[in-house]
């Protein structure tokens, strides 16, 4: 039988890969973008598994906050690294805290 | 039986597209695995009974986020063989940073089962009606005990929103636009005038 176990260790391998994917396309701002979204995945799976097997719907509505949240980011992450290509022509993110000022 | 297949189905194709994504070469190959795997994670959730999440991961993140990402990865015309130059170098200390962090929840995990930890019992309050279906519980608990919160949620997609359009907007000069209000004040008696010039000279316009 499925056990909550089973779905934390589905997502607590996702949150890896996630955490993975930061680290080795460290130049690539969009595959980190990629891996963050695949962090909030894990981390919402297990907030439904836990929802579900302890019978308390307030994990659901959590989810769905987290969901908003990483709507928001991934939009502004983009439109930062729009303008950011506008104005150097790479998307190279090694040498960003050239930005300020 | 047939839960726990399709339990195992959904886990090693989240799994397995999620690894692909952060593996993969070309960003637009990224984007579509990611897509494959929301939509795993989406089963995993409908396994569970949460219909509703599962239904909102499917249009929020495969309808708007990964044509989000898909639109942005298209449009900007991106060198990605050079983005790529430190991927073997940074791949031990990611493996490392990676192993590490699985070990440590595997470790969690494992003293959960032992018995050594206590979750804790939900006190009764978020709990699912009888009879009701789960977009019905989620409503009901969403619209009364949640609402400050929900609305909040809904001011930070405005703010996320504008954030987005104000970074993006771009005020170009030498462009020459349409003013409307211009056209529409434009009167015949002031735009147009009889001119008599003299043979041989040109009009001043």
């Amino acid at each position: 039988m499925i056990g909550v176990e089973h779905y934390v260790v589905v997502s607590s391998i996702l949150f890896v890969l996630g955490v993975l994917g930061i680290f080795i396309n460290r130049k690539n701002i969009i595959v980190i973008l990629m891996a963050i979204e695949l962090i909030l995945l894990a981390v919402n799976i297990n907030f439904v598994a836990f929802s579900a097997f302890l019978q308390d719907l307030t994990g659901q509505i959590f989810a769905m906050f987290v969901l908003t949240v990483a709507a928001g980011e991934t939009s502004v992450g983009l439109a930062i690294l729009v303008i950011y290509f506008r104005g150097r022509g790479t998307i190279a993110v090694d040498d960003v805290n050239r930005m300020k000022g | 039986m047939i839960h726990v297949i399709a339990f195992y189905l959904f886990a090693v194709m989240t799994v397995g597209s999620g690894a692909i994504t952060i593996l993969a070469r070309n960003p637009v190959h990224s984007v579509l695995w990611l897509i494959l795997a929301f939509f795993n994670a989406a089963g995993l959730m409908v396994l569970t009974g949460a219909e509703f999440i599962a239904m909102l991961l499917v249009i929020v993140y495969v309808g708007a986020v990964a044509v989000l990402f898909l639109f942005v990865v298209m449009m900007l015309d991106i060198d990605f063989a050079e983005l790529r130059a430190g991927f073997v170098r940074y791949l031990p200390f990611g493996a490392l940073v990676a192993l590490v962090l699985l070990a440590e929840i595997v470790l969690g995990i494992g003293a959960y089962r032992a018995g050594s930890l206590d979750l804790g019992t939900p006190d009764g309050t978020a709990a699912a009606g009888t009879g009701l279906s789960n977009i019905e519980a989620v409503g009901a608990l969403l619209y009364s005990r949640y609402l400050f919160l929900f609305e909040a949620a809904g001011v930070i997609l405005l703010v996320a929103m504008v954030g987005a359009i104000v970074l993006t907007l771009r005020q170009r000069s030498g462009t020459r636009v349409q003013n409307i209000r211009k056209q529409n004040m434009r009167r015949p008696d002031e735009a147009t005038v009889n001119v008599k010039p003299e043979s041989g000279k040109g009009v001043q316009l």
